[in-house]
This record gives structure tokens, C-alpha cells and sequence, in this order.
């Protein structure tokens, strides 16, 4: 990625920074990512696509689930379906609009959902230590001996299909490496002196959590989280493409993937383009959390 | 080395068990009666009645998971719903399937990730830095079964050079990986299989070897006056520790997660039978998979911590 350009100031370490200087680091984080025009960029088609999804029975030249057997499979560029049609005449360029609001929330509902209680599991195993940190910790090992295909595939294919199942998947699949990295956080400033004084003088627990330690934990739990969003849409995506997603007629752009397949030899490039709308989200993502790891000086 | 040894083997006894626990709770979690989730349809209530009291599922559900790990242990992981044939020997066979393209695939990806890693950090800024950027992010990115897709599209559908699905005439037990008859069925699941672990790996790569790169012995070779050839030799010694340990990594994610590329090419390995698995809701069929294929993924874990400290004498770990 790009260089830190000339004029901005290296963002010092938030470690043992009081309290008060926070919202200078988040306007140091800011003036690092206006110079940085690959995240900009990345950011302005994020918004795109979101603006799409959510305005996109407005933006949607046709009903997405509206099949017709007479335009089966038309190419790209007819004069009706800009996009072409799918194996039941549906339009893609709808169909691909309502499908992104599947996608994206499959991106951002699990993470938010395991941050806050893998984070919350990583901060109480990482603040107290001992007992109730083995207990977390190697509980959380547990779900690491999967890797995470694996264990969305196993978790979805018993719960079975449906947008609810497919969340709760997801979001245990992502508990475990959030909770790894706020515990590892957490461990780390609960030894430093600023904690100790703060202890020292009395601060409850509670307060010591929330003044203290959180704020320190919160920078490196949200930039390794943002990194989550790219997989959780690829891993949606995935079950999807497997039957474990949204029910059929609904647009979603895994499942559209799955039941293209079958028109490949009609229609093949009409077959990639539910894939080159994942890919397009998720490099977009991947690039803004590269950019905000960056700006935010966290170590990977 | 020893103690370490046996204390690694002691440490993953507990992740064993609980991957057992993991994949016993699967079938409690699926929806209804956990006996509707292990007979065929079809199966008569004697049928039925005889199966509740071989797996003891009127018993508490902590008996229940001892009789069911005692069974697992022995090698009986129950029988398939759709084909009522034992789950352990599918699996098995399919397993051989898989672990032959994913080994090539990710041994292919680490030599290439080694050379296209060292290049771009030997020269960095060059055409060779940026492309290996470029793919690194298009590897993490891309979803494996789009461009299991697109690969087809591309070699079977508008080339024609190679077949599209399956393992050819010869099915699976006499296929044959030194014939390019048989070998061409297996090309394209290894490469779209390839390319997210090479990404990952030429990225790592390049970053680890650049900062052995900045470490002051290597300005003392320099100044002796070795040639830059030997230099990154000695460089790429020291990563290669990180580098074994990254290629173990990445050859379990590919064991475990070739569900999506085996599906697209209907690869009969364990991928291809999670998949059959979740279409016939074959919940047997889906756990013994499951099961079989996390403790590989352990075993492979447990395997490169092992290689990685007896080829780094640095990590002297009691």
C-alpha cells in the first residue's frame, strides 16, 4: 500500500495515552486516510454498493423474482435485460442489486454480532487470567481445531438452511478469532501502570474495564474485525452456493451462482457475474481494512 | 526436543475430545428428534425402537456421547441415511481423493510463493512486487468456487482443453496421477485449490524475508563479501521455520475447505460428500465427515509444531 505521504504526523502509540487524547487519535487516523486515495477509492464504492442495495427497488429496472420462460437466458447488453436473464427469465442486473442487500448483511451483521461477544469473552479471559482465562481460552481452541469453512459447513448443514441459521453461523464461526485478539490485547494493557494506578486508586473493576482497558483494546478488536467483514460475506456466499442460504427465489448472489452454473455452456459470462459482485465487495473491504490498520498503526 | 514432543501430543489429547463433543452436538442441533436424524425415512418403528436402544438415546445425554465416542473410537461412525452403507468407509475412500490434489496443490503454491515472495523482496517497487501485491489481494478476496467457475468457463467451455466435472472414465479407485488422460481431470480442482493459499503464502513471504533482510548479519555477509545469490540463501534460511508452519497451515485449510472447489467439479472427495451430505440432510454422513476431517486438521497442526522445532534450533520450548 501506499507510503505515509509528507505533512502527517507518525500517530503515536495509544498505549498509555490518557483517556483524553483519544479523539486526537482519531483525527490523526482520519487526516492518514484522506491522503490515502486506494482506501478513498475503496470506501466510495463500499458506499456505492450500499447505496445500491438499499435503494435498489428503486434502482431495479425489473422485479427480481418475476421468472419468465420466454427470456430464458438472454446475453448481456439486451435492450430489456441489461444484464441478461437467469435459467427462469429472471432479470440479473435486479436480481444482482437485491442480492447485495443479502451480501452485505451477511458481511456486517455476523461481525458485529461475534465482536461484541467475542470481545467481551476475550476482554473478562484476558483482564482476570488464570481459571476463568483457560476456561475461555481453550474452550475457544476448541472451535480453532476447525477450519472455518469447515466449521460453518458442519454448524449450517445441521442447523439447516435460512437467513437466521446462516447469521448464528457466521457469527460462531467468528467468535473465536475476535475473542483470540482481544484477549491478546487486553493481557497486555491490564499490566501496564496506567491500570495499576487506576487500581490503586480505587477505581472499580467495572470502571477500570471501561475507561481503561477497553478504549486500548478497542483499536486493534475493530481493524482485525474489519478484516472478518470481506471473509463473512465470502463465507455467506458459500453456503449459500451450497443450498445453506437465503430460500430460493430470493436474489442472493451465492445462490445465484449455484443455479447459473447450470446455463454455463448457454450463457457463460452471464454465469460469472453474480461471482464478480462478491469479488467487488469483497477486495473493497479487504483494501479499507488494509488502509484502516494503516492509519489505525496496528500491528497485524 | 523429547519433552516438548510428548508435552504437544499431551496438549491436543483435550482438543481431540472436544472436536468429538463438537461434532456429537451436530446432530443434537440439527432440528427434531435426534433418532429422525439418524434412520432413513422409510424406517419402521421396530427399526426405529432398535436404534434408540443400540445408541442408548433414552439414556442421559452425557452416556449417550461415551457410547457414541467408544463406537467412533472403534472405527463405527454409524450409517449413511442416503446410500445405508457405513459412514467410515465412504469417507475414507473419498478422503484419498482429497488429500492427493490438495497436497500437490499446496505444495505447487509454497514453491511458487518462495520464489515469487523472494523476488518481489529482493526487488521491491519492481513489476514482480507489485503483481505478487495484486494477487495477494485478489487471493484473499475471490471466492474459490467463482473461480472454480470461471476456470471452467475459460479450459472446458470456451477452450475446450480440459474436462469440466468429475474424475474421468476410470473412477476413483484405479485413477491413475501419472496419466495425463486421468491427471487432466484433476488440473483445475488443483489450481483453483491453489491460488488463496499461494496469495497468503507469497505475502508472508515476502514481508518475513525482507525484514531478515534489514537484520545487521546480513549487512556482516554482505561485507565479507558474499554474493547476493548466497546472501538470500542465508535470508531465506532463517524464514523457513515460519514458512514450514505456514504450509502446514494452508494444507489443512485446503483438507477442510475444499467443500466449495470439489462441489463445483464434482471432485468425489470429502467435499464432494458434505455436499451430498447437506442435499440428503445425511446427517451421519455430514458428522463422520466433519469429524474425520478436523482431527487431520489437528494431527496436521500438532505434525508442523513439531517439524518447526526440530528444524529451528532457536525454539527451544520445554
Amino acid at each position: 500500500m501506499t507510503d505515509i505521504p509528507a505533512g502527517s504526523m507518525p500517530v503515536p502509540a495509544t498505549q498509555g495515552a490518557p483517556a483524553t487524547k483519544v479523539r486526537g487519535y482519531w483525527g490523526n487516523v482520519w487526516n492518514k486516510l484522506r491522503y490515502d486515495p486506494v482506501t478513498l477509492f475503496c470506501m466510495g464504492l463500499i458506499l456505492l454498493i450500499i447505496l445500491s442495495a438499499v435503494f435498489a427497488p428503486w434502482l431495479a429496472p425489473l422485479d427480481p423474482e418475476k421468472s419468465s420462460m420466454a427470456n430464458r437466458l438472454r446475453p448481456i447488453g439486451h435492450p430489456k435485460f441489461l444484464l441478461g436473464t437467469d435459467e427462469q427469465g429472471r432479470d440479473i442486473l435486479s436480481r444482482l442489486l437485491y442480492g447485495g442487500r443479502v451480501s452485505l448483511m451477511m458481511g456486517i451483521v455476523p461481525v458485529v454480532f461475534a465482536t461484541l461477544i467475542g470481545g467481551a469473552f476475550g476482554i473478562i479471559a484476558g483482564y482476570y487470567g488464570g481459571k476463568v482465562n483457560m476456561v475461555i481460552m481453550r474452550t475457544m481452541d476448541v472451535f480453532f481445531a476447525f477450519p472455518s469453512v469447515l466449521l460453518a459447513v458442519a454448524i449450517a448443514g445441521s442447523l439447516g438452511g435460512g437467513i437466521g441459521n446462516q447469521m448464528l453461523t457466521l457469527t460462531v464461526v467468528l467468535i473465536p478469532p475476535i475473542c483470540r485478539v482481544a484477549e491478546t490485547a487486553t493481557s497486555q494493557v491490564r499490566s501496564l501502570d496506567f491500570v495499576d494506578a487506576a487500581r490503586a486508586s480505587g477505581a472499580s473493576t467495572l470502571s477500570i474495564l471501561f475507561t481503561h482497558v477497553l478504549i486500548n483494546v478497542l483499536s486493534p478488536v475493530l481493524v482485525y474485525a474489519s478484516t472478518l467483514v470481506s471473509i463473512s460475506i465470502i463465507l455467506a456466499a458459500g453456503l449459500s452456493f451450497l443450498g445453506l442460504g437465503v430460500s430460493p427465489p430470493t436474489a442472493d448472489w451465492g445462490l445465484m451462482l449455484s443455479t447459473l452454473r447450470q446455463a454455463i455452456y448457454v450463457q457463460p459470462l452471464v454465469t460469472a457475474l453474480p461471482g464478480i459482485a462478491i469479488l467487488i465487495t469483497s477486495i473493497a473491504f479487504n483494501l479499507v481494512s488494509d488502509g484502516l490498520r494503516q492509519a489505525m498503526d496496528v500491528k497485524a | 526436543m523429547w519433552m516438548y514432543a510428548l508435552r504437544r501430543l499431551i496438549m491436543t489429547i483435550p482438543i481431540l475430545l472436544g472436536v468429538t463433543i463438537i461434532c456429537f452436538a451436530l446432530v443434537q442441533l440439527a432440528p427434531g428428534d435426534p433418532v429422525q436424524n439418524l434412520v432413513r425415512p422409510d424406517a419402521t418403528p421396530e427399526q426405529i425402537a432398535a436404534l434408540r436402544a443400540y445408541y442408548g438415546l433414552d439414556q442421559p445425554i452425557v452416556i449417550q456421547y461415551v457410547l457414541w465416542l467408544w463406537r467412533v473410537l472403534g472405527g463405527d461412525f454409524g450409517m449413511s441415511i442416503s446410500t445405508n452403507l457405513p459412514v467410515a468407509a465412504e469417507v475414507m475412500r473419498a478422503f484419498g481423493n482429497t488429500i492427493v490434489i490438495a497436497l500437490i496443490s499446496v505444495v505447487g503454491a509454497f514453491i511458487a510463493s518462495l520464489v515469487l515472495g523472494t523476488i518481489a523482496a529482493t526487488r521491491q517497487g519492481g513489476i514482480v512486487d507489485r503483481l505478487v501485491t495484486a494477487i495477494a489481494v485478489f487471493g484473499i478476496s475471490v471466492p474459490t468456487f467463482w473461480l472454480a467457475v470461471v476456470l471452467v468457463i475459460i479450459f472446458a467451455v470456451n477452450l475446450n482443453w480440459l474436462p469440466a466435472t468429475g474424475m474421468g472414465t476410470s473412477g476413483s479407485d484405479d485413477f491413475n496421477y501419472l496419466d495425463w488422460n486421468d491427471f487432466k481431470f484433476a488440473v483445475m480442482p488443483i489450481i483453483a485449490l491453489a491460488l488463496p493459499p499461494l496469495a497468503i503464502m507469497t505475502r508472508t513471504t515476502r514481508s518475513s524475508l525482507s525484514e531478515v533482510l534489514n537484520q545487521d548479519f546480513i549487512q556482516t555477509l554482505r561485507a565479507k563479501g558474499l554474493s547476493e545469490f548466497s546472501i538470500i540463501v542465508h535470508a531465506i534460511r532463517n524464514i523457513m521455520p515460519a514458512a514450514i508452519a505456514m504450509l502446514g497451515l494452508q494444507l489443512g485449510y485446503l483438507i477442510g475447505g475444499s467443500v466449495l472447489v470439489e462441489t463445483v467439479f464434482t471432485w468425489p472427495g470429502t467435499g464432494f460428500l458434505l455436499n451430498k451430505a447437506i442435499l440428503a440432510r445425511d446427517i451421519p454422513l455430514l458428522q463422520g465427515t466433519i469429524l474425520l476431517l478436523a482431527t487431520v486438521f489437528v494431527l496436521i497442526n500438532l505434525l508442523v509444531d513439531l517439524v518447526q522445532s526440530l528444524v529451528d534450533p532457536r525454539i527451544k520450548r520445554i
